[in-house]
């Protein structure tokens, strides 16, 4: 037995060695039929879904980046002629996997509401002003460490028609890709101590209370720039590569 | 030992915000030499189009490849850059969606057998907690995909779901269905 870092060939027996990624627990993600997410009732597979063992097509995945940023993506607060509306914030945080292996090299992506809840967006309704200052995307690429940093504006909250008086916790939608199919994953990041979490059907879709507070970031005073911008943390933990079996080629 | 994973979250109606690019939908540029193009429409469970949804695309090179240090084989390249394998277009308001790329090569299943030309599709949509995954066979691949061992897997009444129709012109349909009597088979990856 070996640790297969890297897809390796077994000489002269057309055998492959690949690595195989840890499935997630029980629980870890929402199930997709969630019944006070309303929207999820006819969209969601009703047939058993079928084992899809992880080969070459799974274990290989996008590697984009550098044709697609540029350095102003990575700063939401620059995008426009002046400063936006709101509490300026920054954004930062590990992507690693499950195993602890920082991830380098991915793209991120990100898009959020202004500071009065409104998404820049044809299908927005909600009637808060939009800010001409901010269009509320990003994109950044994690360095060897696994490290990425957002400076963006404090997000606002939002009714949505799922149910009588909802509201929407502020959150930042976050697009990631990982270096492999498996590890692709899109997320919500939440901010500590927001009051309207215990009744959102989206954050609280996920079943493990422990993983639910994956999703909501940490206030750092120590990354705070005293008279300028706020910061939080928001490590991203994605699937990691698990030991697998290397079978010899018998004669 | 392992750290629990951050949970996945749906896109939600505003993605197209930042995730759809000009070029996205073309794997390659239309006019390559053996471009094809895959049309298809995402549908709910009452048979209602989704317009809010996002395609992706992910597949081998024409000679079964990737440029990815995970594919112990490499690209052969025979151009200037890798081809990059990636597709993405957000949904249509009557749920359509196109990719033009290459067909993928047959591929090594990694025991000695053979996987017939696939491409893996992740869905996203409002309304989707989590991707759904399924995968597009080529239906001019009879024996490849007869042999598959994925499709062998898939219950023989369902299989048709994964292959794509048509192939006239470079043209193939695949529409995609979360529920009702033509669910297309999803995958636990």
């Amino acid at each position: 037995m070996t640790m297969s870092e890297q897809g390796l060939m077994v000489p002269d027996s057309g055998k492959l060695v690949l690595p195989e990624y840890a499935k997630p627990q029980p629980g870890n993600h929402p199930p997709l039929d969630s019944q006070d997410y309303k929207s999820t009732a006819l969209r969601h597979p009703k047939q058993p879904l079928v084992l899809l063992p992880q080969r070459l097509t799974e274990v290989t995945g996008p590697l984009l980046g550098d044709d697609l940023i540029t350095m102003q993506d990575a700063d939401l607060t620059t995008q426009h002629g002046g400063e936006p509306q709101g509490q300026r914030i920054i954004v930062f945080g590990q992507v690693r996997d499950s195993g602890g292996r920082p991830v380098p090299d991915t793209l991120i992506e990100i898009w959020q509401t202004n500071a009065a809840g409104r998404y820049r967006h044809t299908r927005e309704h909600h009637p808060a002003p939009l800010d001409p200052n901010f269009t509320g995307v990003g994109r950044a690429i994690t360095d060897q460490g696994g490290h990425y940093r957002f400076i963006t504006i404090q997000p606002g909250s939002y009714p949505w028609g799922n149910h009588y008086n909802a509201w929407r916790p502020a959150h930042i939608h976050y697009s990631l890709f990982g270096r492999a199919f498996t590890q692709r994953l899109v997320t919500q990041m939440y901010f500590p101590g927001d009051p309207l979490l215990p009744f959102d059907p989206i954050y609280n879709s996920v079943p493990d209370d422990k993983a639910k507070a994956r999703m909501v970031a940490e206030f750092s005073i120590e990354d705070t720039q005293p008279e300028w911008a706020l910061a939080y943390r928001f490590d991203i933990v994605l699937r990691g590569r698990e030991q697998s079996l290397f079978e010899e080629a018998h004669e | 030992m392992s750290e629990l994973l951050t949970p996945s979250q749906t896109v939600g109606p505003y993605f197209a915000m930042r995730l759809p690019w000009p070029g996205g939908p073309y794997v390659v540029e239309p006019e390559t030499p053996g471009a094809i193009a895959i049309l298809g429409r995402l549908y709910d469970g009452v048979g209602d189009p989704i317009p809010d949804g996002l395609i992706e695309t992910w597949q081998a090179d024409p000679n079964g490849r990737f440029a990815h240090p995970n594919d112990p084989r490499g690209p052969i390249l025979d151009g200037d850059r890798a081809f990059r394998g990636f597709g993405r277009c957000p949904t249509n308001h009557d749920g359509s969606f196109k990719i033009v790329t290459l067909k993928p090569g047959a591929l090594p299943f990694g025991d000695g057998r053979t996987q017939a030309p696939h491409i893996d599709v992740s869905v996203f949509a409002r309304g989707m907690l989590d991707r759904s995954v399924t995968r597009i066979y080529f239906p001019d691949e009879g024996a490849a995909n007869a042999a598959d061992p994925v499709l062998g897997v898939v219950p023989a009444d369902r299989r048709g779901t994964l292959i794509a129709a048509g192939g006239e012109d470079g043209l193939l349909r695949f529409d995609i269905y979360m529920q009702g009597p033509d669910e297309t088979v999803f995958f636990d990856l």
